[in-house]
């Protein structure tokens, strides 16, 4: 063990420090996801408001939200704020407003998609039954939306996780933050197998998070695809 | 006697605990036309797919030009590229044009030369009234055109049977004759065929034999103006009622 | 505000090349992703012994994980254990990994939608296993794959981004460079939101109409 600096890992203090590492990535992606999900079946709405100049100007939204790399949408807001607003908030506030702007502008899309997606004689059929359209969007059209707005909204969640990881390069002590600060340390160490031992920890401690979550998402997909 | 082209004895399919044919055999010689009838879920185009190979088989010997084609180490591609056969639902390709469709299985699976084969086609699409449409693709024919199509695909393999799965269940029924008329022809031509059909008044016009299956058995074998005029069983009978509407109660007596 | 445009003028060039950097990356990662996720594809498919687990397996794992993670266990780890690669090749390798796993789902998802009644038709035409695929489900899959591969290729094209922590000089990384030396962080940041906007806007609409000709594999007119 000793010759192969696995050891690392288990140094002093070091899984402990991980694991606060991965639950600054943890706090960082459920805030996140919560924002995406509330806003972005609002923005869902907008999406599909007939009122046009609305649905343009969500779709400008979107699109751009598409267009741009989430790395660049970080480096935008955090260089942005301090520098032209002379702002100063946290790594960690500047990562959960662009995670939630991007999140919520993709969650808005699959809520759309959602809507979308039922047939118009379920629409039909409600108001042929005589209901109104309280009762249209509460017995018919969102339980209905419901089963192919949450296995997607889950599957957003994993991909906010691992999109988590860039936070790391505006300055936030993440997991793989923290991951570099033990690899540096072990370097005085003399102990020059650390950045492979602790990058293949770090690779799986993602993977354990967000395998689970994605398998959760395609379950849920299985049982109501039809 | 010539000995019979397809010749099938005690076939026995399961699903797991299911057994859909519980040991059948039928023969059908050169030039024959055999029609099969029953309700559904009798097992008739299991029988059919079983022929092909489509299915895997649990008993029983399905010999094809005198050769066991059930038993291991058959070749079905070859078989298969003798034996032509057309679904219920269109099967066409829906990337190829009509033409590219009829061509796949010759210059594929037959490594034919593409001016013959090509020339062979448009042959048989005259026969089948569409060679304005060879440059059409699937989704621009009718549903009537799209089977006359597939039934070209199959033929011009130059099999020496062709099997027919409940073709013209899936179409509309102002484009089911077109369908018969082209099979009709067919038969009139000598092709051997076996056919599965819901169509009883097609059956006794085509057929030289018709086979009634219920419950993955032959519960008759006949001439067709035999059993369509006197069938021997119950079953047969009671079958042949279901397509004949008569109201069998006045409305006026249910109300009371 | 103020924008220094000389500045901007100076520098558009760099950011012109940062770019051709970038998606001559992104082509190999995309490239490779595509025939990693087709031969995953098929070996899940065929559910061909051993290969069809570890393609499953793989599948999950590169879905599953940060490629900011792979890269740097490609780029800091993988030398520690003998085995070195330059930036670049760590950057084509990552980008293959990770898109070899959503390139897989995408075609998954055409293969899927072969409908079973094609292939028997194949099958009783006599056609052999390889032309089946060739001839009859790889062009109705692919057609119907086309929108999620189209989206997993803006995807990966915007994952290049990330390029810029092995010090390859994407946009990304010559606008952190700019920021640092010349604190003209504003016309950095504009300019790098204008060299992806220049990029990827005309991709994007393109692939869109790729989208809409090939809709449902429905071909003809």
């Amino acid at each position: 063990m000793q010759s192969l600096g696995v050891n690392v890992i288990f140094d002093g203090n070091n899984l402990i420090r991980l694991g606060e590492g991965l639950w600054v990535t943890m706090r960082i992606a459920f805030s996140s996801a919560l924002f995406s999900m509330v806003l972005g079946v609002f923005a869902g709405i907008a999406m599909s408001a007939r009122f046009k100049p609305l649905r343009l100007l969500m779709r400008l939204y979107l699109e751009t939200v598409r267009i741009t790399p989430v790395l660049v949408l970080l480096f935008l807001l955090y260089f942005s704020l301090s520098k032209i607003f002379y702002l100063s908030l946290s790594a960690e506030t500047v990562a959960i407003l662009v995670f939630s702007f991007w999140g919520t502008a993709e969650m808005g899309d699959i809520a759309r998609g959602a809507v979308a997606s039922i047939p118009l004689h379920q629409r039909e059929s409600g108001l042929a039954l005589g209901m109104g359209p309280a009762q249209l969007y509460a017995y018919i059209l969102i339980p209905q939306a419901a089963r192919r707005l949450l296995p997607a909204g889950i599957n957003l969640v994993t991909r906010l996780i691992k999109t988590t990881a860039l936070v790391s390069l505006i300055g936030e002590v993440d997991v793989l933050k923290v991951g570099q600060q033990i690899i540096e340390h072990a370097s005085l160490l003399r102990n020059p197998m650390a950045p492979l031992w602790v990058y293949a920890l770090i690779f799986l401690l993602y993977f354990a998070v967000c395998y689970p979550v994605a398998l959760l998402s395609r379950r849920l997909e299985n049982k109501w695809r039809n | 006697m010539n000995a019979p082209l397809l010749d099938i004895a005690g076939l026995r399919k399961t699903y797991g605990e299911r057994e859909v044919l519980r040991g059948l055999s039928l023969r059908v010689r050169k030039g024959e036309v055999l029609v099969v009838v029953g309700p559904s879920g009798c097992g008739k185009s299991t029988l059919l797919r079983c022929i092909n190979g489509l299915e895997s088989i649990q008993g029983g010997r399905i010999r094809f030009h005198g050769a066991d084609i059930a038993a291991a180490g058959t070749d079905w591609r070859a078989v298969r590229q003798r034996i032509g056969m057309v679904f219920q639902s269109y099967d066409l390709f829906p990337h190829m044009t009509v033409l590219g469709n009829i061509m796949l299985g010759p210059l594929k699976a037959q490594k034919r030369g593409r001016k013959e084969a090509q020339a062979q086609a448009e042959a048989l699409l005259e026969r089948i009234g569409l060679l304005d449409r060879k440059d059409a693709y699937p989704r621009e024919l009718s549903g009537g055109q799209k089977q006359r199509v597939a039934i070209a695909r199959a033929l011009c393999m130059n099999p020496d049977l062709m099997l027919f799965d409940e073709v013209t269940a899936s179409l509309d029924p102002e484009m089911v004759r077109e369908v018969l008329d082209v099979m009709l022809e067919l038969a009139r031509r000598g092709m051997t065929m076996v056919i599965v059909t819901h169509e009883m008044a097609f059956a006794r016009a085509v057929a030289d034999n018709v086979i009634f299956m219920d419950g993955g058995v032959i519960v008759e074998e006949a001439r067709p103006e035999e059993f369509f005029e006197r069938p021997s069983t119950e079953r047969g009978r009671k079958f042949l009622d279901t397509f004949i509407f008569t109201p069998t109660h006045n409305e006026k007596e249910i109300e009371s | 505000m103020d924008l220094d445009y000389a500045f901007m003028l100076k520098y558009a060039p760099h950011f012109a090349g940062a770019a051709l950097t970038a998606l001559r990356l992104a082509f190999w990662g995309i490239a490779f992703s595509c025939l990693l996720g087709l031969a995953c594809c098929l070996f899940r498919f065929y559910r061909t012994p051993a290969l069809g687990r570890i393609a499953g397996a793989y599948i999950e794992l590169s879905r599953n994980t940060p490629l900011l993670v792979q890269l740097f266990f490609l780029y800091f780890g993988l030398p520690k254990a003998g085995i070195f690669l330059e930036a670049e090749q760590c950057a084509v390798l990552g980008l293959s990994f990770l898109g070899g796993g959503y390139m897989a789902e995408a075609f998954r998802s055409g293969f899927e939608a072969v409908s079973r009644v094609q292939i028997e038709a194949g099958l009783s035409l006599g056609l052999g296993r390889a032309q089946l695929v060739a001839r009859v489900i790889l062009p109705q899959a692919f057609a119907v794959a086309v929108p999620a591969l189209a989206a997993n290729v803006i995807f990966l094209i915007k994952e290049t981004s990330i390029f810029s922590v092995l010090a390859l000089e994407d946009p990304t990384f010559l606008a952190k460079d700019l920021i640092g030396m010349y604190y003209n962080t504003s016309e950095a940041l504009l300019l790098l939101v204008l060299t992806y906007l220049a990029v990827l806007l005309p991709l994007s609409l393109f692939l869109n109409r790729l989208e809409k000709r090939v809709r449902h594999a429905e071909f003809g007119r």
